[in-house]
Formats: C-alpha cells, structure tokens, sequence
C-alpha cells in the first residue's frame, strides 16, 4: 500500500497551550481574589471594577471559557487530525477561530469588570459579544465538520463524536439563551422573564456543564488516556454506549437547578428523574477510563501524566455521583444556595478539569518541543500542590454548606428561628471561607510550577510546527455492516443524529412552559417596574448582586419565617412576570431579597449601601460609594421601556415620553425623606434608584394580601 | 399545578408517552448494536489513537526517549 507523506499542524496547538497557562493563572488568581473578598472585604478596594459582584463573573468566565475552552481547543486540534489522519481542513480557519476566541476573552475582560452584563451564569456577555460567540463558534465547527470530511480515516473514532455533540449543543444552548432585546450597545433585557427565563438559563447553564466541560473532556479522554498509557481504551463497545446515552439523557436534567423554587412541579420531577438516570453513563464512561490502565497500575506511581489523569478521572465520577445526588429534592433542600454547591463545581473544575488539562499538558508539551519533561519531581510536586489545594477548597465548603443551612432551618423549642438574623450564619462559616482561599492558593501555587515546568521544557526541546506522519490513503467505504458501523462512515448523518438526540430533551423540557399560560398563574397585583424601580433594578445587574443574593423564598416554614414572617409568602411564579431578566440568584452569601421591600427604612438602605459593616456589624458585603456620586442615566430611560414593551412588559402606549417625569418625582420623595432624616443626596444619584427598587421588591404580594383581607395587613 | 398544565395542553397524555418510547426504542437499537459488533472491528476502532502514523516510544515514565 502506498503511504501517504502529510504534516499535523502543532502551530495551533501550541498558541492554544499558551493561552490555556496563561488564562489559567489569571482566571485562578481572580478567582482567588473573589475568595479573599468573602472573608476580608477590603479587598473589594471601595471600586466598583472590583468588587465581588463583578470579579466572581470575570472569575467564572475567565476559568470556563479561557483557562477550560483553550485547552478544550488544543485538544482537539491535536488528537482530530491525528484521529482523522489529516491536517486540518484550513489552517485559515484554525487562526481565525483562535485570534476570534482571544478577543472574545479580552472583550469580557473588560466589560464584566465595567459592570456590563446580563446578569444570566456563565451567560453573562452582552449581546454584541453573544453574536461575536456564535460566529467564532460556527468558524470552529466548520473547521471540524471539514477536516472530518476530508478524513483518511473511514471510521471515526468515539473522541471525535463527542466533540462534534460539543459543537452541536453548545450552539443550540447559546442562541436559544442570548435571545434578548438590545436597549443600546451595551444593554440589552433577556427575550423571556421570569420562571420561563430561569427555565432556559438552567436548561442553558447545566448543559453548558455538560458539553462545554464534560463532553468535550471526555473526548479528550478517550484519545489521551490511551495515548499515556499506550493501550487501547478499556472496552470500546462501553463507550458507545456511554456516549449516546450521555448526550441523550444530560440535555434533560436541567430543571434540577431550580428545585423548591417556583418554577412547575412537573418540570422539576422530570429534570430530578433524569439527573438519577445519568449517574449509569457518567459512571460507565468513568470506569472505561480506570479500567484503560488495567495491568498499567504501575506506572501510574511513576508517571505524573498518568496521575493526574487518575485523579481528574476520579473527580468525574466524584462529581457525577454527587450531581444526582444533590438533584433529590430532599437533598436539594439542604445543599441549594449554600456552598455545597460551591464545592461541587470545584471538585468538577479544579479535579476533572484542571488535572486532564495538567496530564495532557505534560504529555503534549514534550512531545511537541520533540524532548524530555524538564523536571518529573516539580511535576509531582505540581501534582501533591494540586491534589492538596483541591482537598482543602472542598472540604471546608462541604463543611460550611451544611452548617449554614442547618443554622438557616434551626428552631428553638419556642418555635421560632433560632439565628433570626442572617448575618450570624454567614460570620460562623468564615474561617472556613479562609481554609478554602488557602486551598486554592495551593492549588494556584501548583500551575505556577507547572506553568515554569513546561517553559523550561520548551526551552530545551525544538518545536516541531509541522509533524511529518507517514498514512494509508482512505480505504474504500466497505458496504453492509451494522448500522453504527455505516453511521460513523457518515458524519454528517452522525451530526444530525446527534442534534436530534439533544433536541428531543431540549423541546419536551421547554416547550410546555412556553406555550402554557397557565404555567405561570397570573396575580392581579403584580405590575410592571416604575421608571426608577428599572434603573434601581439594572443597577442591581450592573453591580451582581445576584451572585450573593437570591431573590426566592423557598416554601419551607423556616425560610417563610425568616424573610416574610408577616405574611407568610413564599415565592410565586406570578411575582416575576416582568423580571426580565430573573434574578433568583444560586447563591446565598447574603440574605435572601425577595421579601425585602418595605422592611427597613429608605435611610437604612443609603447607610447600609455605602457602610455596611457599620449598619450590619460584622457584614463582609462590600461598600458602594460611587452609587452615591453617579447619576442615574436619564437619556436610557425611553429606551429601556421601549425595549422590555417589546418583550412584553405592557408599559402603556407613549409611556416613554412621560417616564422621566414619573421617575424624577419618585426619586424626588426618596430625596426628600432621606433629608427629614438627615441624609443629603441628589435626587438623580443612583443609590436613590436602587432603594427605589429594594423598596419595591415583594411589595405587589403583600398589597394582594392586605387587599384580600379588606385593607387590614 | 400540573394537572393543571398537563390538561390544557391538547393531548399532552401522549407527551411522557412518546418519550418513554423514544428511549426504549433508543436503548434497545443501542444495546442491540454494541453487543453484536464484530469484534474485529471494535479492536480496529479502539487502537485508533494509538496509530497516527507517527512514532509512537514511552518508557515507564512516559517520556520520549531522546
């Protein structure tokens, strides 16, 4: 047979390398300064670039889609064109893809630390940067579907199709989220509101989990686990399985992120039942991956690459364990809101991610520069900084999860809460919050080492740009055979399977709640934001004061209790028919909002927004002085209603023209009263929007209630 | 609630219906198909990454020897 002479392009990989080191550092070090804030607000620096609300987005940003998205790219880009015997298909495409995907990055640097944000998880880019996404996105899939085409490989291997269900689904998830409605150039209101936006969110954000940082990771573990331990995977006939059962049942889980809150009933058994299920394929395709190194156990003592595969391997089955796990509505009422959670996603980040990425790294790098690792004990020592970092991150997360839950249900033999005030359930828990910033700190420390290890590496070694393979042409297409053996002959008929695979989850999750009015059961009281309750709202938005509060009292007698005592309401879904966006937050470092409207004074607010250690003795949120020196932006407000009219608001016909007249007398009574009691503010400074808003917030429900009960509250 | 919304969807008893099918059906043409594989086969498709066509030499340390 007449071997062909080709050449892999290794150029790509490698700037796809360095942007992974690179991004790591700097998304672990924001990440480590997001977990220093929590317990020394000092280092919020009294700026508004820096605070938490915006560093704990750049962080989650910068982690996923530079540190985890880069290495996803040098990846595939390595282990594709070696799978398909192929370059790939233009070289063009790779750079444009690569500089494309850079300037994405350096364009969330700088909006997210601005304030500019949709407030949606891992969703949070504006609309511009959303359409610069989708077009890179789609510059990275033509690339692939192209080099799959031009294969010499007639069969694809089981790492290909999962990046291919990565391509697929990643699309899907991100248009269907970023439908939103552009008020300017930096602002825009999500298309949905309320429950049906925080459906499509959690739809979007748990299968961003699923195929941004799993699928395409377990590609890469098909090809590179393998390669280390130079033996075929474990059963090929396993992964099969593993993948289609994987794509098909994740897509469905979603609504496990929003158990107890008020979105329907029934879409939170289905999103429960299919959370159980996926523990059978994320487990299988686990023990595929340990199983590989059956008879190589050996090695796995000498070889850091093949350690730090262990672990990540490990960590995946860990995380998809405990992900059913915390999707039990029993075990959910304990975990939901509280660090747990935390800690879960680090096991998944720090353990799955980050040790795939440091044992691919350590293979490739030395491979590619053609020499010899330049230090094996730094990377040892690389893998001990990291598996310690992980254990002290998660383990004092656990811990505090469950304490401050507990403390959050206990009551006195009197019946009441025993800690009635939040704030006494978040100082308990911040030593733990120091031991994690430690354990990340190591964790940290350890890609310093690798990222000085691999240098010196390079240095040393000569990089080989284009890699000389000597390969048979493609063989003829065998015909008969089984239906899969024909399937992976065909990958375009394999894509659109798999896009069918995932829709049919997507479109029986989403479709109900979308054409049923009566998902969301409408309250009479409820009406639209005023003028400067919508600019107080958007500034909530701005600063993220979704990442610490929640706006969503779960119907548990312990949280009805805390945050609605006189009333007794939980949340409703009618309450966030003109939230566009939702802003039930995930996350309780503080109390939850929902119900705060009305409970403490308008001066309360003003102080506690600009000292909140001296309101609230001991609180860690952070100050927010400038909200008092900047003015609200008028110019926008015409716009604003005019956009969320669009989407549905039912602001009356012109009511743009008369909003700033609304809004100025508003602001002007808020002025006013804070001046009886002393307090001296423009009345077009923002923080009186944004007490205008707190003020606002639970209030409809209660009007209901004191209406029901003829006036009396 | 969700008597509620299933009874105002028309026909949405055949919903849970066809996805239970979906999947049997799936998993049956799944299970069917990775049991009855020729074997050749299978071991020609999970040696794939370990021919490339480029040299392919590791030491226990899984370094490349230069």
């Amino acid at each position: 047979m007449n071997l062909e002479k080709i050449y892999y392009d290794n150029k790509i990989v490698k700037a796809f390398i360095i942007a992974t080191v690179v991004f790591g550092i700097v998304g672990m070090t924001v990440g480590l300064l997001a977990a220093i804030q929590l317990f020394y607000p000092l280092f919020n620096f009294d700026l508004p670039y820096t605070t938490f609300g915006r560093i704990r987005p750049l962080h989650t940003n910068a982690v996923i889609f530079a540190f985890v998205g880069n290495a996803m790219f040098a990846g595939v880009y390595y282990s594709m064109q070696r799978l398909l015997k192929t370059r790939m298909y233009s070289d063009r495409l790779s750079w444009i893809h690569f500089w494309g995907w850079q300037l994405i990055i350096l364009a969330a640097a700088i909006t997210l630390p601005l304030g500019i944000t949709t407030s949606k998880e891992y969703a949070e880019l504006e609309w511009p940067i959303d359409i610069a996404i989708a077009l890179v996105w789609v510059v990275f899939g033509w690339n692939m579907i192209a080099t799959i085409l031009i294969r010499r490989e007639r069969h694809m291997y089981v790492a290909i199709w999962f990046y291919i269900a990565t391509f697929i689904t990643v699309a899907v998830l991100h248009i269907v989220n970023s439908f939103e409605m552009p008020v300017s150039l930096f602002k825009s209101y999500s298309w949905y509101a309320g429950v049906q936006d925080a459906l499509v969110q959690w739809w979007y954000g748990h299968n961003a989990v699923a195929f941004f940082l799993t699928t395409p990771y377990l590609g890469m573990m098909y090809y590179f686990l393998p390669k280390a331990a130079n033996r075929p995977v474990y059963s090929y006939r396993l992964s099969i399985i593993h993948f289609w059962s994987l794509i098909f049942i994740y897509i469905w889980a979603g609504p496990h992120h929003l158990l107890y809150t008020s979105l329907p009933d029934w879409a939170q058994s289905l999103g429960v039942v299919f959370s159980v299920m996926l523990i059978a394929p994320s487990w299988g395709g686990m023990l595929n991956g340990l199983f590989t190194l059956r008879g190589a156990w050996d090695r796995v003592r000498e070889d850091p690459v093949l350690k730090f595969m262990v672990v990540a391997v490990t960590a995946y089955g860990m995380a998809t364990l405990e992900g059913p796990l915390l999707s039990l509505k029993n075990v959910n009422a304990i975990a939901h809101f509280t660090d747990w959670i935390v800690a879960h996603v680090h096991v998944g980040g720090l353990g799955w991610n980050g040790f795939l990425i440091f044992g691919i790294l350590y293979w490739l790098v030395p491979r590619m520069w053609a020499t010899k690792l330049y230090s094996v004990s730094l990377a040892n020592a690389h893998f001990w900084l990291g598996t310690l970092g992980i254990v002290f991150y998660a383990i004092p997360m656990y811990t505090a999860g469950v304490v401050q839950s507990l403390m959050w249900q206990e009551f006195n033999p009197e019946g009441f809460l025993t800690y009635q005030n939040f704030l006494e359930t978040t100082t308990k828990i911040m030593p733990l919050y120091i031991l994690r910033a430690i354990g990340g700190g190591l964790y940290l420390i350890g890609v310093f080492v690798m990222a000085y290890n691999l240098l010196k590496t390079a240095l040393a070694g000569n990089f080989i740009a284009n890699e000389k393979a000597e390969v048979a042409p493609l063989a003829p297409a065998t015909t008969g055979g089984s239906w899969h053996h024909v399937l992976e002959g065909k990958p375009v008929l394999f894509s659109v399977l798999s896009l069918v695979a995932i829709l049919i989850g997507g479109a029986i999750e989403l479709v109900p709640t979308f054409l049923i009015k009566s998902n969301v059961p409408t309250i009479a009281s409820v009406k639209p934001y005023t003028p400067l309750e919508l600019h107080g709202r958007d500034l909530y938005i701005r600063e993220g004061c979704v990442s610490c509060h929640t706006q969503m009292v779960r119907p548990f007698r312990s949280e009805v209790l805390r945050y609605d005592p006189q009333h007794g309401e939980y949340s409703k879904s009618g309450e966030y028919v003109y939230d566009h966006p939702f802003l039930w937050g995930s996350k309780r470092t503080g109390p939850d909002l929902q119900r705060v409207g009305q409970k403490y004074a308008d001066s309360w607010h003003f102080r506690h927004m600009l000292t909140p250690a001296e309101v609230s003795n001991g609180s860690t949120m952070p100050a927010y002085p400038w909200l008092f020196e900047q003015q609200i932006d008028k110019n926008s407000t015409g716009p604003k209603i005019a956009a969320l009219r669009k989407v549905g608001v039912p602001y009356p016909p012109g009511y743009e023209e008369q909003a700033n007249a609304d809004l100025d007398r508003q602001a002007k009574k808020i002025a006013d009263g804070l001046r009886t009691e002393g307090y001296e503010i423009m009345p077009t400074a923002e923080i009186v929007a944004l007490i205008a808003y707190l003020q606002r917030l639970g209030v409809d429900i209660k009007a209901e209630k004191v209406a029901a009960n003829n006036g009396k509250p | 609630m969700y008597k509620e919304v299933l009874r105002s969807i028309h026909n949405i008893e055949v919903w849970p219906l066809i996805s239970v099918i979906i999947f049997f059906i799936f998993f049956l043409a799944l299970l069917w198909w990775a049991l009855t594989a020729k074997q050749a086969f299978i071991k020609r498709m999970s040696h794939l990454p370990l021919e490339d066509g480029t040299p392919t030499i590791t030491d226990a340390t899984n370094q490349l020897e230069v």
